[in-house]
């Protein structure tokens, strides 16, 4: 039974990693989760500089998920190169560099620096909805996005991930931009901008007052996103969105996602990267599905 | 250790309007557990997915049990007070840094816990180990009205002196207006103190102010609403006065740096 994938040219054991800010490095979940178990672990965002983020609250549930607006808070990159990546250099598993910038410079910057680093894949995040410059008001327009996505591919030497905002009408236009900017994988959604107000204080629940809703709420609009951008490109897809188990994760991978990302659900389950695996596994025996690729995209 | 576990609850019972004691069997965190760490407790419940953080009130080493204390203000803590005994619930813990951490001041004989409402079951647990510790030890606690919870535990450990909002018992004000009619601080009593607090952040930031005035060592308990309880998420984070060595800016983690802080190195 082959449970491993090629995303992007890269050889994932399984098509299971983690999804960017929710995971830190891997060094604070690998206490639960053996990460050598995992297809990939996919780091907070990190820019050239640290960032301080936002005010708190940060965080707020909601039903069936959650509001963040951290504000994309990072070491900067000379303490993820020094500290973070060693760290995660130590598991047989692929690392997956998210990065974050304030302006096309800045990506390039850190993609360059990137460059001759251990990251196996670099995924760029181009739609936080809580930072205003270079999160969502470049993953909202496709002629910015392709041409961030090419800037970034002439310095890159891992293949680029673009992640892409679902807070857009039409999210096939910005996935094929990234395409043709030469992206080599597109990873969708981030999450969904929200809001929640506390009305025992009469304010907004977060600091930042908007916020990105995720969680198993938004679990159907990822799954028809990754649907449609599948019928559209033809660069592989990292898809998430409130996977909380092995069912959701093939639902991802029945869509069109060659590979998935498990965010919020660690969360509420410390462990639960590794019991994704184990299910999908017991999953396809019970099939009887004698490679993976076989569920990919198997629903058109 | 494994930290995360279904926990068998022992007990629950009303302590006060809307305050609940849960009793726990957890071996191996009622062991593990210093004064001014939390658990996060999971709900049952698919659509609720954040843990809650509830500070230990006290452990029970011989019996394997750890005593949480806390208020019913959501959908995770009253699923937690109707839970039966017998039941379980999903926790991880213990979490973050204790009042182990207290060593500017660590000489000093006069140890004085302040609790505001639901900021007083944590200075249990402290007050039972400064006890122990041989530390001459004072409760200043601040509740709503006569209804005192956790009064007759902390008794046993410390000298108690209480506030109320509404003037029934003690001081009629704030846990730093007992202070000053008690003469807590007074002569030379602020050159032996320790201070330790958890309360609302009004209370704390009186604290703060009280500490900085009269040069005594303080520490505090933060609490904050939090996703992940293991340092991932950088949800509850705290502003600190120097740049922090692991963030590399001006925010510490309370669950993974803090809770407990020591005061002159926060920004409240």
């Amino acid at each position: 039974m082959n449970m491993s994938v090629n995303f992007a040219g890269v050889n994932l054991k399984n098509p299971v990693l983690t999804a960017s800010g929710t995971f830190g490095s891997g060094m604070e979940y690998s206490e639960f989760v053996d990460l050598n178990k995992l297809g990939g672990v996919v780091t907070k965002g990190v820019a050239i500089t640290p960032w301080e983020g936002n005010p708190t609250p940060r965080v707020a549930e909601t039903t069936g998920g959650m509001l963040n607006a951290i504000g994309l808070q990072n070491p900067g990159l000379d303490v993820f190169l020094q500290r973070d990546l060693p760290f995660l250099q130590q598991f047989d598993t692929k690392i997956v560099v998210n990065v974050c910038g304030h302006s096309e410079e800045e990506y390039v910057k850190a993609v360059e620096r990137l460059a001759d680093s251990c990251a196996d894949l670099l995924e760029i995040n181009i739609s936080c909805p809580n930072v205003k410059e270079g999160g969502i008001a470049f993953g909202t327009n496709a002629s910015k996005i392709e041409e961030i996505t090419r800037a970034v591919k002439r310095v890159a030497k891992q293949p680029v991930i673009m992640k892409l905002s679902p807070n857009v009408t039409d999210i096939t236009e910005m996935a094929l931009a990234a395409q043709n900017g030469g992206a080599d994988a597109v990873s969708l959604i981030n999450t969904i901008t929200g809001m929640k107000i506390d009305i025992n204080r009469r304010t907004f629940a977060l600091a930042n007052k908007t916020g990105g809703l995720s969680g198993p709420a938004i679990k159907p609009v990822a799954v028809r996103m990754v649907y449609q951008v599948a019928q559209k490109v033809q660069i592989p897809i990292l898809g998430m969105g409130g996977i909380a188990c092995a069912e959701d994760a093939i639902e991802f991978l029945m869509a069109g996602a060659t590979a998935v990302s498990v965010g919020t659900a660690n969360f509420h389950n410390p462990y639960i990267t590794e019991s994704i695996v184990a299910g999908i596994e017991a999953y396809m025996k019970r099939n009887h599905v004698e490679d993976i690729e076989e569920l990919i995209g198997c629903v058109r | 250790m494994n930290r995360y576990q279904n926990a068998v609850i022992v007990s629950t019972k009303k302590l006060a309007e809307g305050i609940f004691q849960t009793v726990l069997s957890a071996e191996e965190i009622a062991k593990a557990s210093l004064p001014g760490q939390f658990v996060c407790v999971y709900s049952d419940d698919g659509a609720h997915l954040l843990p809650r953080p509830i500070s230990i009130c006290d452990t029970d080493v011989a019996e394997g049990t750890i005593r949480l204390v806390y208020r019913v203000v959501g959908f995770g803590t009253d699923e937690l007070s109707k839970k039966p005994a017998g039941a379980t619930a999903k926790i991880l813990g213990p979490i973050g840094t204790g009042y182990e951490s207290v060593k500017e001041g660590e000489e000093k004989p006069l140890r004085i816990v302040i609790g505001g409402g639901i900021g007083i079951p944590p200075m249990l647990l402290l007050a039972k180990e400064w006890s122990k510790a041989g530390y001459e030890v004072h409760a200043v606690l601040g509740y709503r009205n006569n209804e005192l919870f956790l009064l007759e535990d902390l008794s046993k450990y410390a000298k108690c002196h209480i506030a109320t909002d509404d003037g029934s018992v003690g001081t009629h004000g704030t846990v730093i207006d007992a202070i000053a009619a008690e003469g807590l601080l007074d002569g030379d009593a602020a050159s032996r103190a320790v201070l330790a607090a958890c309360g609302p952040m009004p209370m704390l930031r009186g604290i703060a102010k009280l500490a900085e005035e009269k040069d005594i060592p303080a520490y505090i308990s933060l609490e904050e609403r939090m996703a992940c309880g293991v340092g991932a998420c950088l949800g509850c984070i705290v502003k600190s006065r120097e740049v922090d060595a692991h963030s590399h800016v001006k925010n510490k983690r309370i669950c993974t740096e803090g809770p407990v802080f020591a005061v002159k190195d926060l920004c409240l």
